[in-house]
């Protein structure tokens, strides 16, 4: 009863029962519920004993480098080598990237700073669209479209103008390749870094923008001296999520980039992402010692990654919302 | 020609715009070529018996069958999945806003799950396959619905949290002042009044979950059959599609397309319909 804070002396038993009953519920709720809280770091924790758990024989066995700058992909021989696969996740993520970031940001400051309401009104449902798309059509579009188009048009042209830069030399025409991959991810990340960099354009005050366009200054010009400086960081953390979303997709990239294990040196050449390796691996592994926990210590590595750089991102995203 | 320094800023000025409206527009054309591609490959081999039936012998060299198998296990799998992640989603957003607000623990939780939205379905289905291996269950709906929830589960929650965050504070502070408790004012005041958002952020990880194939590889199987029972392995729409991409025969990847324009379907129907449904809902808010 001491806890009762309903003081009042004309208030009847049974109000005052139902008070502490309600009390009573209410406390009862915040700690289920803050039992429930704990669940998402459980949850990180969680993962990451689990994939360590099971990845620690082959840890234990060869040495961390070894795995990570190892070539030689020989699990019935037993050479667990990362390399390649890490570099063809690398590739693809930078290309995917690359190609993305221009027209993103250029899109985000034009939603953001330029476009009236009907235009955004537009905009909305084609970036909803865009992210509602399941990865896998995107992975029959990548197919259908893009690897033709790299295989008929892109691969030919480059061989043409640039084929003396090894960048661009086409060795194995198929057109699966990690430029395909690039092209698949740049769309599939296209909403994600438009909306993060919209958002970061809509913190900055309008003061700002009005007092340089009040010294006779172009919005461009606003744009780029004003703008551009305060939202840097905010934009190379959008970069660096898309960049994380990028790194483990993985059906759709597995449909078009090929899945050779070897190291690009090419973007028309096929790569091996780290993902992909896991997806046509599991399951059928168990025959053979270690590949396993190979393949777990692969979904470790992207898992760390991946935590890096979405810690980063959070962290540096947080000062602005505030 | 040396244009005056007025003109030159004018011009980059109008560079700049036409920039940004060709990204757009880009952005826009991309958005049509994908769904044309869709339609135009997917529509010709679309055809009632493939919503209407399972895959008959034969199925994958070509011969009758549909792929109802995949639709009702991927309906099975997200609603359920859905399901699961809401009964944690809800509390945990309601816990953040309502007893946290903005204390440290309540930033570390958001962080949590930005982190958890940000690791990739692949992870997740190997760590639940590693999950089933130690505890010895089978591929099976059931543990393919357990692994999507933990996809959905980042998404819904910081859907939800966005949600109640952007309410104005001032009803929730007027049923606080009046004696509610906070549970009261959690169930009573801010979820009817966010429910729009709520009911938007749920369907939204629904699709999500519809349309993710690399959790399901490992943890919820693939089979004919049509889904029966929890605890045996069941389809989904998205690894349908990919197996059918993956035969040698074109009349089973003409299904595959087929395959992959339902799935566009159901994940454009939720997308849509969840807009249609939050702006019913929107009426019976307090404004």
């Amino acid at each position: 009863m001491a806890q009762n804070p309903i003081q009042s002396t004309a208030a009847t038993r049974t109000q005052r029962v139902v008070a502490v009953s309600r009390q009573r519920t209410d406390t009862w709720a915040r700690r289920v519920f803050f039992v429930i809280t704990i669940l998402p770091i459980g949850l990180i924790a969680g993962v990451l004993i689990g994939l360590l758990y099971r990845a620690w024989p082959i840890l234990q066995q060869y040495p961390l480098t070894d795995l990570l700058f190892g070539v030689d992909w020989k699990p019935s021989e037993g050479r667990f080598g990362f390399y390649s696969f890490i570099v063809g996740t690398v590739w693809v993520t930078v290309v995917g990237v690359g190609l993305a970031i221009p027209p993103c940001i250029l899109v985000a400051i034009y939603l953001a700073e330029y476009a009236g309401a009907r235009t955004r009104l537009l905009a909305k449902p084609i970036l909803d669209v865009l992210a509602a798309i399941p990865p896998v059509v995107y992975g029959v579009w990548g197919l259908l479209v893009v690897v033709p188009l790299v295989e008929t048009v892109l691969g030919p042209w480059a061989q043409h103008l640039l084929g003396f830069w090894g960048l661009f030399a086409v060795q194995q025409p198929t057109g699966f390749s990690v430029l395909a991959g690039g092209i698949v991810l740049a769309i599939m990340i296209t909403p994600l870094i438009i909306a993060v960099v919209f958002e970061i354009f809509n913190t900055v005050p309008v003061d700002l923008r009005n007092a340089s366009l009040a010294v006779g200054a172009t919005r461009w010009e606003t744009i780029q001296r004003v703008l551009l400086p305060q939202v840097m960081p905010g934009i190379i953390a959008a970069i660096v999520l898309g960049a994380s979303r990028a790194f483990g997709e993985t059906i759709a990239v597995l449909m078009v980039v090929g899945n050779i294990a070897q190291v690009p040196h090419s973007l028309f050449d096929a790569a091996y992402p780290l993902p992909a390796l896991i997806a046509n691996n599991y399951g059928d592994m168990m025959s053979i010692p270690l590949y396993d926990a190979a393949l777990l210590c692969a979904a470790l590595i992207l898992l760390v990654i991946i935590l890096l750089f979405n810690i980063l991102a959070t962290v540096v995203l947080k000062r602005f919302v505030k | 020609m040396r244009l005056k320094p007025w003109n030159r800023r004018h011009l980059i000025e109008r560079i700049m715009q036409i920039a940004m409206i060709g990204s757009l527009v880009i952005v826009g054309l991309c958005l049509g070529a994908i769904l044309w591609t869709i339609i135009a490959r997917g529509l010709p081999a679309l055809t009632w018996e493939m919503i209407s039936q399972a895959p008959k012998g034969g199925f994958y060299m070509g011969k009758g069958g549909g792929v109802l198998n995949a639709i009702l296990g991927s309906l099975y799998l997200a609603s359920g999945a859905t399901a699961l992640a809401m009964l944690f989603a809800l509390p945990i957003a309601l816990y953040l806003q309502t007893y946290l607000a903005t204390s440290g623990w309540a930033q570390l939780v958001r962080l949590a799950l930005d982190v958890l939205w940000g690791i990739p379905s692949i992870v997740y289905g190997a760590f639940g396959f590693t999950l089933m291996i130690v505890l010895g269950v089978r591929a099976s709906l059931f543990a393919g619905i357990i692994v999507l929830a933990l996809v959905e589960l980042p998404i819904m929650t910081r859907a939800m949290d966005e949600v109640i965050r952007r309410m104005p504070r001032d009803l929730a502070q007027a049923a606080l002042a009046l004696g509610s408790t906070k549970l009261e004012v959690a169930l009573r005041v801010i979820i009817p009044q966010t429910l729009p958002g709520i009911v938007t952020a749920v369907l939204l990880a629904f699709g999500r979950g519809i349309g993710d194939a690399a959790a399901v590889l490992f943890t919820a199987g693939y089979t004919d059959r049509i889904p029966t029972s929890l605890f045996r392995p069941t389809a989904s729409l998205p690894l349908a599609v990919f197996f059918q991409l993956g035969t040698p025969y074109p009349e089973v990847r003409e299904r595959g397309y087929a395959s992959a324009l339902i799935l566009t379907i159901i994940v454009l129907l939720v997308s849509f319909g969840s807009r249609w449904l939050a702006a019913r809902l929107q009426r019976y808010t307090v404004k």
